[in-house]
């Protein structure tokens, strides 16, 4: 487990966190004791299977509902005493199947992440134009910066969304299933993009992903999380513990524990 | 970019033409060069030219422009806070809650024509009852925005009430006499004409406040294009634009349908007009030239409601859908794709 003493400055970390849905009659505990510590520069997974409680976990850290108990810290500072502003400016976030607005053009869209700092019109002084620029340059889309996003494929205009985060220019990000829709190649191109990106910027990401052959591979750290337990560490800590031999039911998919990575059963009869 | 400013700029002058028509023709028609004249106050041998300009058709055709642009407006923040293209000032119930009013008022009128007597069908009464009308529905649906954090359960509650403030109409049609179910519907075939002056001022209060709510939030409304978990992750207080929104529209569609009755289409299709036109849905684009095209489509609604040499008119709501409506639909399936 992750040990909570904090050596060095970390970007995100949860302190006893436990996550759920609360109204008036009941509260729905989804998992609980969720510790976690993530630094600067860090590519992080977030795994578990269908209905798991990824998305909900993503919305406690991202403020959009509150923790049950426990704290999220972002930058030291417990996110429930944040404004959004100020959140803005610590963390962006990559969505899907929200109902954005493709009659943009790609600059226009990746613009927006200059949102949380210009003046009541919007207008971009010269540093927010040149992290746009920048953000667009990163995820290789220059060529098209002026194209409707309507004109997009979908991986186009994921790395589109991406961008935007980018601009915000904010040391965490957090993505929920950046990869979905998309093929095979683009999936590895996504996820190879997010480790340049974390790499060359000291930017931290958290990414919620159903990739978990592709995630071992790049990623420095995985939150998994199973049936209401969250296991935090570096892909060879969980693979040695052997977390993910439980992750599935066993009657299709095994994990080989040599190629370290999921593998079809075989039917041998 | 260059493209957006021509478009605005023919825009513009489409709506200059329009306006000059606008005050050109009708039952008498007038030349163009002695209608500048008077609007400039150069005297010119006809007096009766001059009063028919000053007196009848410059209030109608400001009426024309501060009402179109105004229910465009409200159709386009609609459209942007609901995410849906279905979205325009009658989905909050507003023009419903204003009907309901005057229905009230001509039409329940044997409840309290002792009271009021002779105040009661006075245009000011009318005026009066729609405004209630509206404000009430406003502060219902203000006072459930603030309870219900989902902006789409919003939209179907607005729905729901359009839809019961019309049964009570229906209701109150049923149990009235002849006499008043025709001023009722008289009124609610619309008209822009019946404003003097004074009414006139008003109406250009509200449609100054309505647009500078929507000034207010126009960078936020940019950032609601991504949905509103976006537009929260990116700093914006998502509450208080939802409110400020709904002011807005309610400030414009009220006051519209209290001083010329229920006008359907304008709000609706006048946003989905310009975004085939102008090629982007940022606000600070997308706004002038709304308010451009809801300002030229109504003035050229009006001219036709005239039927210019003729001394009848056509009720301004039927001409808005039987001309408007094919307008859309045509360019719609000519472009194959709803831009939204």
């Amino acid at each position: 487990m992750s040990s909570k003493v904090k050596s060095t400055p970390s970007i995100l970390t949860a302190n006893s966190l436990s996550i759920g849905y609360k109204d008036k009659r009941e509260t729905i505990e989804i998992a609980s004791q969720i510790n976690f510590d993530i630094q600067p520069g860090e590519l992080v997974a977030l795994i578990g299977i269908n209905g798991s409680g990824k998305s909900t976990l993503l919305k406690t850290l991202s403020a959009i509902i509150p923790a049950l108990t426990g704290d999220v810290l972002i930058d030291n500072i417990s996110i429930s005493n944040l404004q959004n502003k100020d959140l803005a400016s610590k963390q962006s976030l990559v969505l899907t199947n929200e109902t954005v607005s493709k009659q943009l053009s790609v600059f226009e869209l990746v613009a927006l992440g200059r949102h949380p700092y210009t003046n009541w019109l919007g207008h971009l002084s010269q540093k927010d134009l040149t992290l746009v620029n920048e953000a667009i340059d990163q995820v290789g889309l220059l060529q098209n910066q002026h194209k409707t996003c309507d004109a997009l494929s979908d991986g186009q205009f994921q790395k589109v969304l991406i961008a935007r985060a980018l601009a915000q220019n904010t040391p965490l990000i957090l993505m929920d299933e950046p990869t979905t829709h998309l093929d095979m190649y683009h999936k590895a191109y996504v996820l190879q993009l997010l480790k340049s990106i974390v790499k060359r910027s000291q930017k931290s990401i958290l990414f919620a992903s159903h990739e978990i052959n592709l995630a071992l591979q790049l990623c420095d750290k995985i939150i998994l999380i199973d049936q209401g337990r969250v296991t935090y560490g570096t892909p060879s800590e969980l693979i040695q513990k052997g977390t993910f031999n439980s992750l599935f039911p066993k009657d299709l998919i095994v994990f080989d524990e040599v190629s370290q990575s999921f593998r079809m059963k075989m039917n041998t009869d | 970019m260059n493209r957006n400013i021509a478009n605005s700029l023919g825009l513009v002058v489409l709506l200059l033409i329009g306006i000059g028509l606008s005050l050109s023709l009708g039952s008498v028609s007038i030349p163009i060069d002695e209608v500048l004249k008077i609007l400039l106050g150069i005297s010119t041998e006809n007096s009766t030219w001059e009063y028919i300009i000053i007196n009848y058709r410059l209030p109608k055709t400001l009426t024309a422009l501060l009402i179109g642009s105004g229910l465009a407006i409200s159709g386009l923040l609609m459209q942007t806070l609901f995410r849906n293209p279905l979205a325009g000032p009658y989905v909050l119930g507003l023009s419903s809650g204003a009907s309901l009013g005057v229905a009230i008022l001509l039409m329940g009128a044997g409840l309290f024509s002792g009271i009021f007597g002779e105040f009661m069908f006075s245009k000011w009464s009318i005026i009066l009852a729609a405004s209630l009308g509206s404000i009430l529905v406003m502060l219902a649906v203000l006072a459930t925005a603030q309870k219900v954090k989902d902006t789409m359960t919003l939209l179907i509650i607005g729905l729901m009430v359009a839809s019961l403030t019309s049964a009570v109409v229906s209701v109150l049609a049923y149990f009235s006499n002849a006499e008043e179910l025709q001023l009722y519907i008289f009124w609610s075939f619309g008209s822009l004409g019946n404003l003097a002056w004074g009414e006139v001022g008003l109406l250009s209060l509200c449609w100054c406040i309505g647009l500078g709510f929507a000034l207010i939030c126009l960078k936020n409304l940019n950032a609601l294009l991504l949905g509103e978990n976006y537009a929260k992750s990116m700093g914006v207080k998502l509450n208080r634009n939802r409110i400020l929104i709904i002011l807005s529209t309610s400030i414009f569609a009220g006051s519209a349908t209290a001083f010329a009755g229920p006008i359907a289409f304008v709000g609706l299709a006048v946003p989905h007009l310009i975004r085939q036109l102008v090629t982007t849905n940022d606000h600070k684009i997308l706004l002038p030239n709304i308010i451009f095209g809801g300002a030229f489509l109504m003035i050229i609604c009006d001219i036709i409601a005239q039927l210019p040499g003729s001394d009848s008119t056509l009720p301004i709501n039927a001409v808005t859908s039987i001309f408007g409506a094919p307008v859309v639909i045509w360019l719609l399936v000519r472009k194959r794709k709803l831009k939204f």
